[in-house]
């Protein structure tokens, strides 16, 4: 059967009824441009809060523990011996030999690594005590593996080596604590040590959890606190490509033998967490698309009603029943292209206009944008889903329609 | 004798529920090429069922319609389409004309349906036809821009238009003025002397004495044969 003729007739339907294929069509391009606003608005605020992710904590992060207890001698000589309650032979905590490992990264590492000495502290201001964790870094180093020095909004890293005991911290810490650069405070480390450091700038990463319990200083303040001279726990990578950081971190531990976590896995249950919101949106956004094709099939629905005569009389001339129902396929997929090329146009302009709205963020008191994700794939993913629902919408009723026998009608119109 | 184009052989339509309901009974009818067959008979006697069996616009209870030497029982409902679009032109009481299409584009319909001729061959073949009948200068108009008389006339051309061996025409001046069933019939009556088989149901007496054969029915047989110049014709209706 000629194509041609099936979409002249489709194509005169369709343009007969200019209202109701308009409507049909609006209701196609609502779904489809709604569709494309909501993808890139929630990959949008994924990636930025991603990007924030990344850009504050390292890639990868080598820890001086393991994950599984070495190998026993005994469980080497004795194939069946159990072992429980290990101790740690190794009573000095860190990484052992930390520069002779960084250099060994470094010969291969698409990225750099900069040793840090972590621990827990309090500081003890003004009445109260916060829990925070101190990283000690080397400030020449640090600017290779992590964004601190772009996200000091007082001072500067390099002061972090200025003062004597100085510390960095977030600027919502600041504003909890009640103190500006410039102030003391109280820093008490785990075992008890006191020591009154220096607030020589602060920083905002954008987290919460960082800029409200996480400050900076020197290695050598940290590993005082920590009662440990020059202890290194943590080497931290910073990757090129922040995306491998999984099979990095998989390398590094196989070749240093400590444990490596990506930020993949530290963020393991936040990333699960994007895996369920996705899947919601995915299946608000196809419900939407499938309730926009119900204009469709109501179109559908309708011209096969009014065209019974017609579809008998082709029936009678010899066409075939798969060759009618094209004709309403046709006439769908019509209606479905415009209305998705109308759609991709408004999911074009509501991003647009989504990212001039500003939000206000209560944790840093700024307005912040909507963040809109631009992808060719929304637009290829919400018309072709967009197209699947339309045609199917219009096969049900086309093939209701056709299968009517056309003696039946031509009795009836006579 | 002369050949057949159209032969029914023991044709039975039933229509099977609470009620069972006999439309044709039994019939056997040949129908030569070049042959103009009138079927007449009271309302509800299974004239046009009879005529919708013989076009394959419906199935047989039982029984076999032989369409130019081919047997249609076994076909599926795709290959008897086949069958009706090539082999047999249909006019109906009313024109059926598709309302958004012009004239001409009506009769090319089966033409492109069909798909057997270049797109310039249909519309000269198309506008040939439409001249034929008197609608040259309508060729562009739509339904709703002609008579009653014309509309029909285009349907007759869209009939003619895969050149079918076989016109089978159900009342096709039911709705027509006289002047206009005059002109209908007429044509009707030059397709079937130009060799082509041509099967009309018709309540009208006068238009069926003009046929070459006239086939009475009455409670869905055959009751009554009548040849207009027998033995001109020398087709059989066995089992009148």
């Amino acid at each position: 059967m000629a194509t041609n003729l099936l979409f002249d007739i489709a194509w005169t339907h369709v343009t007969s009824r200019v209202r109701q294929t308009l409507v049909g069509m609006a209701g196609v391009a609502m779904g489809v441009g709604f569709t494309i606003m909501m993808a890139g608005l929630m990959q949008g605020s994924q990636i930025d809060f991603l990007h924030q992710l990344v850009d504050t904590m390292p890639h990868v992060t080598v820890q001086d523990e393991r994950r599984a207890a070495p190998t026993q001698p005994a469980e080497q000589d004795y194939g069946a011996v159990q072992i429980s309650d290990l101790a740690n032979l190794n009573s000095r905590p860190g990484i052992t030999y930390p520069e002779t490992m960084m250099a060994a990264l470094r010969s291969w590492l698409p990225g750099d690594v900069a040793p840090s000495a972590k621990t827990t502290a309090i500081i003890d201001h003004g009445g109260g005590r916060v829990g925070v964790t101190l990283v000690g870094i080397d400030p020449r180093l640090e600017v290779k593996v992590s964004k601190l020095a772009s996200q000091m909004r007082e001072g500067q890293l390099g002061d972090l080596s200025r003062a004597p005991n100085a510390i960095i911290i977030g600027e919502a810490l600041a504003e909890k604590l009640g103190v500006r650069a410039g102030n003391s405070l109280l820093v008490i480390g785990g075992g008890g040590t006191e020591i009154t450091a220096s607030v020589v700038g602060l920083f905002r990463s954008g987290l919460k959890r960082i800029d409200e319990g996480q400050i900076y200083s020197l290695m050598s303040f940290a590993q005082l606190m920590m009662g440990q001279s020059g202890v290194v726990n943590e080497l931290r990578l910073r990757l090129d490509e922040p995306l491998a950081a999984q099979r990095i971190a998989a390398q590094v531990e196989a070749q240093t033998g400590y444990k490596s976590v990506s930020w993949q896995e530290a963020n393991a249950d936040l990333l699960s967490t994007f895996s369920v919101r996705d899947f919601i949106v995915l299946t608000v956004m196809g419900a939407m698309l499938l309730t926009s094709s119900f204009a469709t099939y109501n179109i559908i629905s309708t011209i096969t009603h009014e065209k019974r005569q017609d579809i008998a009389i082709m029936k009678s001339l010899g066409m075939r029943e798969y060759a009618v129902r094209r004709i309403f396929i046709i006439e769908a997929a019509i209606i479905g292209a415009v209305g998705i090329l109308a759609g991709w146009l408004l999911g074009y302009a509501l991003c647009y206009f989504w990212s001039k709205i500003t939000i206000y963020n209560m944790l840093t008191g700024a307005r912040v944008p909507l963040q809109i994700y631009y992808s060719p794939m929304h637009y290829i993913v919400a018309g072709g889903v967009s197209l699947i629902c339309c045609t199917g919408a219009a096969f049900f009723p086309a093939r209701k329609a056709t299968r009517v026998h056309p003696v039946e009608i031509i009795r009836g119109a006579s | 004798m002369s050949e057949i184009a159209l032969q029914a052989v023991g044709l039975v339509k039933r229509i099977e529920g609470a009620v069972s309901h006999t439309l044709v009974n039994g019939i056997d009818l040949a129908v030569a090429r070049g042959e103009f067959l009138a079927i007449t008979g009271p309302s509800g006697s299974g004239k046009s069922s009879l005529l919708y069996l013989l076009g394959l616009l419906d199935a047989p209870s039982d029984g076999e319609v032989i369409i130019c030497g081919q047997k249609t029982s076994n076909l599926s409902e795709s290959e008897r389409a086949d069958v009706r679009l090539t082999r047999c032109g249909f006019v109906f009481q009313f024109h059926f004309l598709l309302p958004e299409f012009t004239a001409l584009d009506n009769v090319l319909l089966p033409m492109r349906a069909a798909g057997k001729i270049a797109e310039k061959e249909m519309r000269e073949r198309g506008l040939e036809l439409l001249d034929s009948l008197g609608l040259k200068d309508h060729a562009n108009k739509r339904p709703n821009q002609l008579s009653g008389g014309q509309r029909q006339r285009v349907a007759i051309a869209r009939a003619l238009s895969n050149r079918p061996e076989i016109i089978v025409a159900d009342e096709p001046t039911g709705a027509l003025d006289t002047a206009s069933t005059e002109q209908v019939f007429g044509i009707l009556r030059d397709i079937a002397d130009s060799g082509r088989t041509v099967i009309v149901v018709t309540h009208d007496p006068a238009l069926a004495a003009r046929a070459d054969r006239r086939v009475h029915i009455v409670d869905g047989t055959i009751a009554d044969v009548t040849a207009r110049h027998a033995p001109a014709r020398e087709a059989t209706a066995a089992g009148a």
